[in-house]
C-alpha cells in the first residue's frame, strides 16, 4: 500500500521550506517517512535554478530588496522564477523507484495533475512542447522545477492562484519571454483550500497512491528514549 | 578503473546534459556519494558514484550534452594505482593524488547504511589541512625543471597570473598538475589539490616520528592488491595502521565513529539476548487475503470519513491472531525457569519502525477490541511512537507480538522473538497474484504469514495449527467491520 502524506504548511519562507525539504528528503531516503506532498505559500521571493542565468533577473538585488523581495539561488532544475502570496506551491518528496524510474514521465505527470485540477475549475489548460509547465492560451499558469537525488524528488510546481502578476516584471520567468497568468485572472474564484484539495486528489490519482493522510507529525531524528 | 556513464533517467530519455561535477579530478569519492549533476527537462539530478576511489579523469565537461551510456569520467578504485594515470609527461614522477591511508576500499555493503546521511564534504581546503607549519615544504620529489608556460598553455589553455605566481613560489612543475577548468585549464584549486597531495607525501617522507610501517607504504606503490577480498578489508585498521591518525590527511576519512544511541544499544542487547535465550524456528503459511481486501476496500473511505484514519490489513491480522490464541493459549505464554506462565490477558505488541530504531508498543486487552478499536489503537500507538510520546507502560506487558514488514514491501521475513514472549507473527506484503482455485487460475490478494516461535515451548505441529487457524480466520472473513 502506498501512502501519501499531505502537509499544508501555509506561509513559509523559501529558506525554511528549503531546509524542511532537505530534511524530509533525507528521511525519505532512509525510509523513515512515506512520500510527502508539501503545500506552501512563500513570501515574495525570486529563486534561481542551478542552470539559471542571472541575465534573466531584470532588477538589481538592491531594487528587489526595496520592493521587499528576497533572492535565493537554489538547486532545482529550470531557470529563474518568482514565488509569492496567492501562489499554491507544491513540493513532492517522492521516491520515484516506487512509481517509475523516469524523470521525464514524472514532470509530464506533474503537469497532468495540474491540468486535471484546473479542469475541475473549468480552466482548459495545456502543454507547450519544449516548455515545461502548464499553459493557458500561451500564458503560463504553473511553473515546474525539480531536483532529484537518488530517485527522491524535491522542489516541484508553483501554480498561480491569486498571485499578483506584476511581480513577474522583475524577471524573465524561466528564461522565457512569455507572459504569465493566474487562475484569478482567468476568471476563476475558487478558494485556496479547494485548489489544494483538487491538486492533492489528482496527485494521488495520477501517482497511484492508496491513501492520503493529512498533517501527521514528522518523526524527529532526535532521541528521547 | 571504473567507467562512470551518463545514466538513463527514464524510458524516453536518450541524452542528458552534464551540468556540474561535484568532484574534481584527483579527489576521492565514496561509493554512492553525489559525483555529478545532470539536467533533463527542468529536472536536476544528482548522480552518485558507482564505486569508491579517486576520480581519475573527467571526459565530459560541464555544460555538454551527451547520449546516455556515454562514459563521462573514470574512477580509479585502487585509489591511485597509476598504471594508466593520464598525467601528461614525466610519468615516473607524476603520482596521481592518492589517499594517504593504505586501507583498501571498504566493503561496498558496509558503506551503504551511512551513505544516505552523508553529505558531500565541502571543497577541501588543502594547504592548511596538510601543512601545519607556515611555509610549504618544497616537493619531496627531485625538483623538476619547470616547464615553459608556453608549452602548458598550448595544451591546457592560458594560465592566470595567480597560477603562475603560485607555481613559481612553490616550485611546482605545472606539467604534473591536472587542469580541471575549461579545456583542461589549470586553476588555483588544481594547484592547491596538487600541493595537498604532494604535502601529504612530503610529510610522510620527512617526518621521522611517523611509524615506519606507515612511512614505508607511502612512496612505494600502493600496497593493497587491486581488489582485496571483503573479509580482509577491515584488518589493516587494527594491525599495521595504529598510527594512521597521525598522518595528515587530505581526504575525508573512510569511516566515521559514532556512539550508539541508547535506543540502539538496547535494541542490540535485546536482539542478541533473544537469539541466545530462545530456540527460534519460523514457519510460513500462505494466506488468501482477498475477502479481507474486499472488506477493507469497502470500508476504507468510510473509516477515513468517520474516524479520520484509514483501514489497513493489520487490524484484521491482529484480530485473527487474538482469536486463534484463544484456541492455542500456549502461543501467548512465557517461560520462567521451568514453569510455563499462561497469560490471561492478551496484550499484542505491534512493532513500529522508527527512523533509526524500533519500538514495540502494546495493545492491551486486544481481545476486547473490534476492528475499529484495533485500527484506532494501531494508528494512535504508532503515531505516538514516531513522535516519541509513548508512556513507559505502553511498551511493557506484551504477551505476543506482530510485525508488519509487509508495509515495507517484504514478502516474508523471519522475525526475532520479543522476550519474554514465545512467538511473533510477521505479516508480509499483500499482493495480487495468480493462484490456482478449483483448478482454474484466479487473481487473489495473497500474503505470507511467518510465525517465529520458541521451540523450547512450542512444537512445530502446534505452531502450524496455530498459524493455520489464523489463516483460516482471515480467508473466511465475513464479519462486517462497521
Amino acid at each position: 500500500m502506498r501512502t501519501l502524506e499531505l502537509r499544508d504548511l501555509g506561509r513559509v519562507t523559501y529558506s525554511d521550506a528549503f531546509a524542511l525539504q532537505k530534511d524530509l528528503v533525507q528521511k525519505r531516503k532512509l525510509g523513515a517517512i512515506p512520500d510527502q506532498l508539501l503545500i506552501v505559500e512563500h513570501p515574495h521571493v525570486i529563486t534561481l535554478g542551478r542552470n539559471g542565468h542571472l541575465t534573466n533577473l531584470l532588477a538589481s538585488e538592491e531594487v528587489l530588496r526595496r520592493a521587499g523581495i528576497d533572492f535565493h539561488p537554489t538547486d532545482r532544475g529550470g531557470d529563474i522564477t518568482y514565488h509569492g502570496p496567492g501562489q499554491v506551491v507544491g513540493y513532492p518528496i517522492f521516491d520515484l523507484r516506487e512509481w517509475k524510474r523516469d524523470v521525464v514521465a514524472y514532470v509530464r505527470t506533474l503537469e497532468q495533475v495540474i491540468l486535471d485540477a484546473l479542469a475541475e475549475f473549468g480552466i482548459e489548460a495545456g502543454r507547450v512542447p519544449g516548455c515545461t509547465g502548464v499553459w493557458v492560451d500561451g500564458k503560463k499558469v504553473a511553473a515546474i522545477g525539480v531536483h532529484i537525488s537518488r530517485w527522491v524528488t524535491s522542489h516541484g510546481f508553483a501554480l498561480n492562484h491569486t498571485t499578483d502578476l506584476t511581480y513577474f516584471q522583475y524577471i524573465v520567468p524561466c528564461g522565457l519571454t512569455k507572459p504569465v497568468t493566474s487562475m484569478h485572472e482567468l476568471g476563476c474564484d475558487a478558494r485556496r483550500d479547494e485548489v489544494i484539495s483538487a491538486l492533492a486528489r489528482n496527485f494521488s490519482k495520477h501517482f497511484q497512491f492508496d491513501l492520503v493522510s493529512r498533517d501527521r507529525p514528522v518523526p524527529e531524528l532526535t532521541e528521547t528514549f | 578503473m571504473i567507467d562512470v556513464v551518463m545514466p538513463q533517467m527514464g524510458e524516453s530519455i536518450v541524452e542528458g546534459t552534464l551540468t556540474k561535477w561535484l568532484k574534481k579530478p584527483g579527489e576521492h569519492v565514496e561509493r554512492d556519494e553525489p559525483l555529478f549533476e545532470i539536467s533533463t527537462d527542468k529536472v536536476d539530478t544528482e548522480i552518485p558514484a558507482p564505486t569508491s576511489g579517486v576520480l581519475q579523469e573527467v571526459l565530459v565537461e560541464e555544460g555538454k550534452t551527451v547520449a546516455i551510456s556515454t562514459v563521462v569520467g573514470r574512477i580509479n578504485e585502487a585509489g591511485g594505482n597509476g598504471a594508466s594515470a593520464p598525467a601528461p609527461a614525466a610519468a615516473k614522477a607524476a603520482p596521481p593524488p592518492q589517499p594517504p591511508a593504505p586501507a583498501p576500499a571498504p566493503p561496498p555493503r558496509a558503506a551503504q547504511p551511512s551513505a544516505p546521511a552523508y553529505q558531500p564534504p565541502p571543497a577541501p581546503q588543502p594547504p592548511r589541512a596538510t601543512q601545519p607549519s607556515a611555509p610549504p615544504p618544497p616537493p619531496a620529489t627531485p625538483q623538476q625543471p619547470q616547464a615553459p608556460y608556453g608549452e602548458i598553455e598550448s595544451t591546457n589553455g592560458p594560465l592566470s597570473p595567480l597560477v603562475r605566481k603560485m607555481a613559481r613560489e612553490y616550485g611546482i612543475d605545472l606539467r604534473q598538475v591536472r587542469g580541471s577548468g575549461a579545456g583542461g585549464r589549470i586553476t588555483k584549486q588544481d594547484l592547491e589539490a596538487y600541493m595537498s597531495a604532494q604535502g601529504a607525501r612530503t610529510m610522510a617522507q620527512v617526518t621521522p616520528a611517523a611509524p615506519s610501517t606507515q612511512v614505508a607504504t607511502m612512496p612505494a606503490p600502493p600496497q593493497p592488491a587491486p581488489a582485496p577480498p571483503p573479509s580482509q578489508a577491515m584488518t589493516p585498521i587494527y594491525t599495521s595502521q595504529q598510527a594512521a591518525p597521525s598522518v595528515p590527511r587530505a581526504e575525508a576519512p573512510r569511516a566515521r565513529v559514532e556512539p550508539m544511541s541508547t535506543m540502539r544499544a538496547k535494541i542490540a542487547e535485546h536482539m542478541v539476548l533473544s537469539k541466545r535465550v530462545s530456540a527460534h524456528v519460523t514457519t510460513v503459511h500462505r494466506v488468501d487475503m482477498t475477502r479481507v481486501a474486499k472488506m477493507r476496500t469497502r470500508y476504507k473511505e468510510e473509516f477515513e470519513r468517520r474516524y479520520g484514519f484509514g483501514l489497513t490489513f493489520l487490524p484484521f491480522v491482529v484480530s485473527a491472531a487474538v482469536e486463534a490464541i484463544h484456541q492455542f493459549p500456549i502461543v501467548n505464554a512465557s517461560i520462567e525457569g521451568t514453569n510455563i506462565i499462561y497469560h490471561n490477558d492478551i496484550n499484542i505488541g505491534i512493532a513500529v519502525a522508527l527512523e533509526n530504531g524500533l519500538i514495540v508498543p502494546v495493545i492491551r486487552g486486544a481481545d476486547e477490541k473490534n476492528i475499529v478499536g484495533l485500527q484506532r489503537a494501531i494508528v494512535d500507538l504508532s503515531t505516538r511512537a514516531r513522535s516519541r510520546q509513548l508512556k513507559p507502560d505502553e511498551v511493557q506487558g506484551g504477551t505476543f507480538s506482530i510485525t508488519n514488514f509487509g508495509s515495507f514491501g517484504s514478502v516474508f521475513a523471519t522475525p526475532i522473538i520479543n522476550q519474554p514472549q514465545v512467538a511473533i507473527l510477521g505479516v508480509g506484503t499483500v499482493e495480487k497474484v495468480p493462484v490456482v482455485v478449483d483448478d482454474a487460475i484466479a487473481i487473489r490478494s495473497m500474503a505470507y504469514l511467518a510465525l517465529t516461535f520458541d521451540h523450547r515451548l512450542i512444537d512445530g505441529a502446534l505452531a502450524d495449527q496455530y498459524t493455520g487457524k489464523v489463516k483460516s480466520i482471515l480467508e473466511n472473513w465475513s464479519e462486517e467491520v462497521l
